[in-house]
């Protein structure tokens, strides 16, 4: 394995005209950024806190999800932790100053990171198919009538905590996901993503039907869209690899969420047949 | 004066080695899950455990928070920390409440 090594810029003080050194000994980018991940991890630990305080308070709790969900959920567990490698391996090319690879590697985050959403994507629909709904709040997404029996239908109406806790804790961490592709698209890619991710948006209103719970949601992609392009517009410049570090942190804080989402939320909610 | 430096040397396959392990811990999930050998509380101690552990391999390799300065690590680590102690004692209390059931059927808290 060829040996590589991560460098950080050296900082040094005391010398006529030079700064002082970080209080952390870090760029600020990436100080700012572990700010904004301690704040973003208590607002998923507060979610959590909230789906263990139903998981304790109802009793019983709903023990929906079968071999075939839990199968799928660790396809998604291992797409993503494949993404993390894939995100390190592009840090250690920015670092080499080679392009091609961080791109390579960065295309290849953003491939598994997009294959989570798609797996996540299609479980979420089969599940509403099946009738696990927020009671009131599909019918704003314009969700179809899912089916009124069966075993997820009167889940959802004796224990509606449980598809409330669900839709909330993992659509916030999807939308995560999603933010983390375009975020990885924009460094990797630059201006050149923005033509990209605006075909995937048309393409995506176009296909998904007006019945489908994505059907609005998937209108964050234009809104990802209009952000991206301002701050690329505004910061027209080449990322280096402090940037693809930075947005390494923030791609490995979205895996680190889905640790602690996988065994609460699905393995504590598993049905052996 | 003296230089701030961060500069570490780290080889790729470390990273390759906490890849496998946290497919592995993973794997150990799903089994202990689907199986269901505990009961349910001992169950969640046993998945958060795991769920630590694997936190700690991606924040400390993945994130490179191991190779940080000590200020940073333990300032991080010790308020998120701090904060979920917090949560815990205003949430969990309550969790355990208990109430007489509506109707004397259906949900029953506390159990």
């Amino acid at each position: 394995m060829a040996e590589a090594t991560l460098e950080h810029d050296a900082v040094q003080h005391g010398l006529p005209g030079a700064y002082e050194a970080p209080l952390f000994g870090a760029y600020s980018k990436k100080v700012g950024m572990w700010l904004f991940l301690a704040s973003d991890s208590l607002t998923f630990g507060a979610l959590l806190f909230a789906f263990s305080y139903n998981r304790i308070y109802t009793n019983p709790w709903p023990t929906p999800f079968h071999a075939e969900s839990i199968a799928n959920a660790t396809v998604m567990t291992a797409c993503l932790l494949s993404s993390s490698l894939t995100m390190v391996l592009g840090v250690f090319a920015a670092q080499r100053h080679d392009r091609a690879w961080t791109r390579n590697w960065l295309f290849a985050t953003m491939i598994f990171g997009t294959a989570f959403i798609v797996l996540h994507g299609m479980e979420w629909s089969k599940l509403i198919g099946e009738g696990l709904t927020v009671p009131g709040f599909m019918s704003l997404l314009g969700v179809s009538a899912p089916s009124s029996s069966g075993e997820l239908a009167e889940i959802s109406k004796n224990v509606p905590q449980f598809p409330q806790a669900f839709f909330g804790l993992t659509a916030m961490h999807m939308l995560h996901v999603t933010i983390g592709v375009i975020y990885l698209g924009v460094i990797a890619f630059r201006k050149w993503f923005l033509p990209a991710l605006a075909l995937i948006w048309i393409a995506c209103a176009f296909l998904i039907p007006a019945g489908n719970v994505f059907h609005y949601p998937v209108h964050v992609l234009g809104l990802g869209l209009l952000l991206a392009a301002i701050i690329v517009f505004l910061k027209p410049k080449d990322y280096d690899a402090h940037d693809v570090e930075v947005c390494g942190l923030y791609w490995h804080f979205v895996d680190l969420v889905w640790m602690f989402i996988f065994p609460l939320v699905y393995l504590m909610s598993t049905k052996v047949s | 004066m003296h230089d701030v430096a961060t500069a570490h040397d780290d080889s790729k396959g470390q990273y390759f080695w906490v890849w496998g392990a946290l497919l592995v811990l993973t794997a150990i999930e799903v089994v202990l899950g689907y199986k269901q050998v505990f009961s349910p509380v001992r169950m969640l101690e046993v998945l958060l455990i795991l769920s630590v552990i694997k936190s700690a391999l991606i924040i400390g390799y993945f994130m490179h928070l191991k190779f940080e300065t000590a200020l940073m690590r333990w300032l991080l680590v010790m308020s998120v920390v701090a904060c979920f102690i917090i949560m815990y004692f205003f949430f969990f209390p309550d969790a355990d409440r208990v109430q007489p059931p509506p109707n004397g059927v259906g949900i029953v808290q506390g159990s």
